[in-house]
């Protein structure tokens, strides 16, 4: 009997990128976009904003909140979409585009966050 | 004297094409389960009404059926919690339906055997060398899961299950645990082998209710979800430290 | 009185009915239309994510382009849109923490730890992230 492989992989990408944006994603959220916008807050300064996002260590963390969260989402949209819409005859192509486009993401998140700035 | 209405459904396939309802006024007395309900229109009303029930205790399993839509054990639940009525009372979910509120459930016995609910042993030692003991804490690591009464109100409970009569489903799974659990066992890897096929674990998407309305508190969902773990945890042990045995 | 015989019914051999599962299965109980949309909450996640790669590149592109962005991120549909975002993002963390003891055994030797420890614990770690989160981005203001 063969072990299906792939599916420990996606399902720690899965998990990792659920438990990352559980505990990180609304804070930033509530500041970033909500708070500071309405003024609810001090604005975070440019260079300060810079410094966050585009120091190193903050390229990486976006890196890895980034592609966490793609794979999190492909996983979770590729069971949705077959069990939800019952296209179980489509569960090969319907996993092969949603991990397609999670690493695409992931793809475009390198690029943004080597090349940027 | 109280009473309720009772729909029942109706499947008479010598007769019928198609399932229908037929709906009894039950009088009732104070502490009734629904299965006294249905024994009722049995015995007094229509004999021709065709179910499964046996120990009226919620320890035989038999009497699982859907009561206004939810997967529940007959003998536990009180008319009293479901009023004022009509009850509706339907076969279990996902299965084929064989009579009236007649299941068959070959499909779950032949899932159940799959996943090797038995102690599996290396080596057997020899007699002599007495039992295999165990201590209260080593108990504690499955004994929630050996409390199964095999009533498949889980899988009725499982859309995944419904929607794809494959997928090995909610109790199986949990009685793999519990064997993996215990000290005596030496099973797990090829119950891994079973599960990490198409039809095991990984149709799950936590849903849930499976553990909702398990009647003797296994949590099939959390047993499912420490499989992945332990799948994955396997699989990054097989890459990152190859030469070390599963 | 005898009824009719079923014209696909024969005699010893079982003719089982099968219930078609309906196109909205989901619709059926409260709790599959909280697990749909439980699920559904990821594809808010990966906006977010996005959203955030977004703004790393406008402010590699300069201070002018990030005002640019910030003015898109104070238009009220854009504020209304987000506070909506941040509700999901919210059932997200809450549905996945609360189910996270029901995967999670861990043990310090041969204590279990109790699943209400399990669950306090990430709520805790919510907590202080997001305190830090906060005081990073106010910190920098």
């Amino acid at each position: 009997m063969v072990r299906r492989s792939r599916e420990p992989v996606l399902w720690a990408m899965f998990s990792g990128g659920g438990m990352i944006a559980a505990l990180l994603l609304p804070a930033t959220v509530a500041v970033l976009w909500i708070a500071a916008p309405l003024g609810w807050v001090e604005a975070p300064s440019y260079e300060g904003l810079r410094l966050l996002f585009l120091h190193p260590i903050g390229r990486l963390s976006l890196f890895a909140v980034a592609t966490l969260s793609f794979f999190h989402w492909a996983h979770r949209f590729r069971y949705t979409v077959y069990d939800g819409l019952q296209l179980y005859h489509l569960s090969q192509l319907i996993a092969i585009l949603t991990y397609s486009i999670a690493v695409a993401l992931t793809v475009i998140a390198g690029f943004v966050l080597v090349t940027t700035g | 004297m109280k009473s309720v209405a009772v729909e029942v459904l109706r499947y008479r396939p010598e007769t019928e094409a198609e399932p229908s309802f037929d709906v009894f006024d039950v009088p009732y007395e104070d502490n009734w389960m629904i299965l006294d309900a249905i024994n009722h229109i049995k015995d007094q009303v229509d004999g021709t009404l065709s179910y499964r029930w046996a120990c009226r205790m919620g320890v035989c399993g038999s009497c699982g059926m859907m009561v206004n839509g939810k997967p529940v054990l007959t003998c536990a639940t009180y008319v009293e919690d479901v009023l004022p009525g009509p009850v509706r009372v339907e076969p279990l979910r996902g299965f084929p339906v064989v009579r009236d509120l007649v299941t068959d459930i070959q499909d779950f016995m032949v899932k159940l055997q799959r996943v090797k609910p038995w102690i599996i042993r290396e080596e057997e030692k020899p007699l002599a060398e007495g039992e295999y003991l165990q201590t209260p804490e080593e108990l504690e690591d499955y004994k929630q899961y050996s409390m199964c009464i095999n009533c498949m109100l889980c899988y009725a409970a499982c859309p995944i299950y419904e929607l794809d009569p494959e997928f090995i489903g909610p109790a199986a799974i949990a009685l793999a645990q519990r064997y993996n659990l215990d000290s005596r066992d030496q099973g797990r890897e090829e119950r891994m082998d079973v599960l990490s096929q198409h039809d095991g674990m990984w149709g799950c998407t936590f849903v849930g209710d499976c553990s909702v309305v398990c009647p003797k508190k296994v949590d099939p969902a959390g047993a499912i979800q420490r499989y992945k773990l332990d799948a994955t945890v396997d699989w990054f042990q097989s890459v990152l430290m190859p030469w070390r045995k599963r | 009185m005898a009824k009719a015989l079923n014209a696909g019914y024969k005699r010893h051999y079982p003719k089982w009915h099968r219930e078609r599962v309906p196109i909205f299965w989901w619709l059926r109980s409260a709790s599959y239309v909280k697990f749909m949309f439980r699920e559904l909450t990821s594809l808010f996640v990966a906006y977010a994510a996005g959203l955030l790669l977004v703004q790393a590149w406008v402010l590699g592109q300069g201070a002018a382009a990030h005002a640019r962005l910030l003015n898109w991120l104070s238009h009220p549909a854009v504020v209304t849109w987000h506070v909506i975002l941040l509700a999901t993002l919210l059932f997200h963390t809450v549905t996945w923490l609360n189910l996270t003891p029901q995967a999670l055994v861990l043990r310090l030797g041969r204590w279990r730890v109790p699943k209400t420890v399990v669950w306090a614990g990430h709520y805790a770690a919510w907590l202080v992230l997001s305190l830090v989160i906060v005081c990073l981005f106010v910190g920098v203001a």
